[in-house]
């Protein structure tokens, strides 16, 4: 189940994770990309923790809400934008709940998944997040409960490492195509952290990755 | 008579106003704003972006121009996030960011349509700068 309190913890627990892993998500990124996503991701994430520490919600809803406008002033790159549309689309999807069963997280993860494709108008098999939030999400609908959450981060792990061997047609990467194979995509490595934070929060005992070693 | 604004979507700030300062030489009494840098950083703002929309005269159509594919992003994010009213006068421009928006901006003085200033703009990718 995920309530108002474990969605709070969660964004503080990613803000946190983003921020040690900034280096390694910036060096990933510096060599396919501009060299930002760990800086702009811990910052966006530590913006948007620090506007919703101390307040009160109504819903989840508003809480997302909050979160997307905070990243959206905040995180400067692509995904700015892109995790802004997602948690809009969480914030619809949970609507005027204050807590939601795994079933209604399986939706409101299914929807943001499909605001980033439209978002960054990209196909999965392109080298971009949508590679991880799309099996992700495929796990959590076919099992929408602790088990499919767990199944969520594997598949999210293991994609995220994938994303090593595809050359990227979309962003920043794509200027350097066939070149980009060999780097994992540092955008799916932050997604991957996503998930795994986000089931740590609602489910609890997460084994995490230990990314400094293995994203390379 | 048509009225065309220019909104420029930069990552960085020296270039967003760098160029308006540019445009403003070549088509001076053109409404022009720039969205452009992350406070001193690079990067984009959405909110940034949908200020600059705003600030463009309600009578006007706008067209906005971007340097990077994540800009564009914002930009189309703030499109969604400013009122209808705003909206549908507005138009995001995939085009060379210096020569589509001096050919632009040269446009809107002669008071062109939106539409017409949107081509000049686009036609300015093909547009050979070296004559002779």
């Amino acid at each position: 189940m995920l309530t108002l309190e474990t969605l709070q913890a969660f964004i503080q627990a990613y803000a946190a994770r983003l921020a040690e892993l900034c280096t390694v998500l910036d060096d990933l990124d510096n060599r396919i990309g501009d060299g930002d996503h760990g800086t702009n991701m811990a910052r966006g994430f530590r913006t948007a923790a620090d506007r919703i520490t101390g307040e009160t919600f109504a819903d989840l809803g508003a809480l997302c809400q909050a979160v997307a406008m905070a990243l959206l002033a905040s995180v400067g790159g692509a995904s700015g934008p892109l995790y802004a549309t997602a948690f809009m689309r969480f914030a619809q999807s949970w609507k005027d709940c204050t807590n939601v069963d795994f079933g209604q997280v399986a939706t409101g993860v299914a929807n943001a998944c499909e605001g980033l494709r439209a978002r960054g108008k990209a196909e999965v098999g392109e080298k971009t997040l949508l590679d991880v939030w799309t099996p992700a999400s495929e796990a959590l609908a076919a099992q929408p409960d602790e088990y499919g959450m767990r199944a969520a981060v594997a598949r999210a792990t293991k994609a995220a490492l994938a994303s090593r061997d595809i050359p990227a047609t979309k962003g920043r990467a794509a200027y350097l195509g066939e070149r980009s194979v060999g780097t994992c995509d540092p955008g799916s490595i932050s997604s991957a952290v996503f998930f795994e934070e986000l089931a740590d929060a609602t489910v609890g005992g997460v084994t995490k990755t230990s990314w400094q070693t293995s994203a390379w | 008579m048509a009225n065309v604004s220019l909104v420029i979507v930069s990552h960085s700030k020296q270039l967003g106003e760098g160029l308006v300062k540019l445009l403003r030489q070549v088509a001076p009494g053109v409404d022009i704003h720039e969205a452009a840098g992350l406070g001193d950083e690079l990067g984009t703002d959405a909110t940034a972006i949908m200020a600059a929309l705003q600030q463009c005269p309600n009578t006007h159509d706008i067209l906005v121009f971007f340097d990077l594919g994540s800009a564009a992003m914002n930009a189309e994010m703030a499109l969604e996030l400013v009122p209808p009213s705003v909206a549908e006068r507005t138009r995001i421009v995939d085009a060379p960011l210096v020569e589509g928006a001096v050919a632009a901006a040269v446009a809107a003085r002669s008071q062109l349509p939106l539409d017409d200033v949107m081509q000049q703009a686009e036609t300015a990718r093909i547009m050979q700068k070296r004559l002779g």
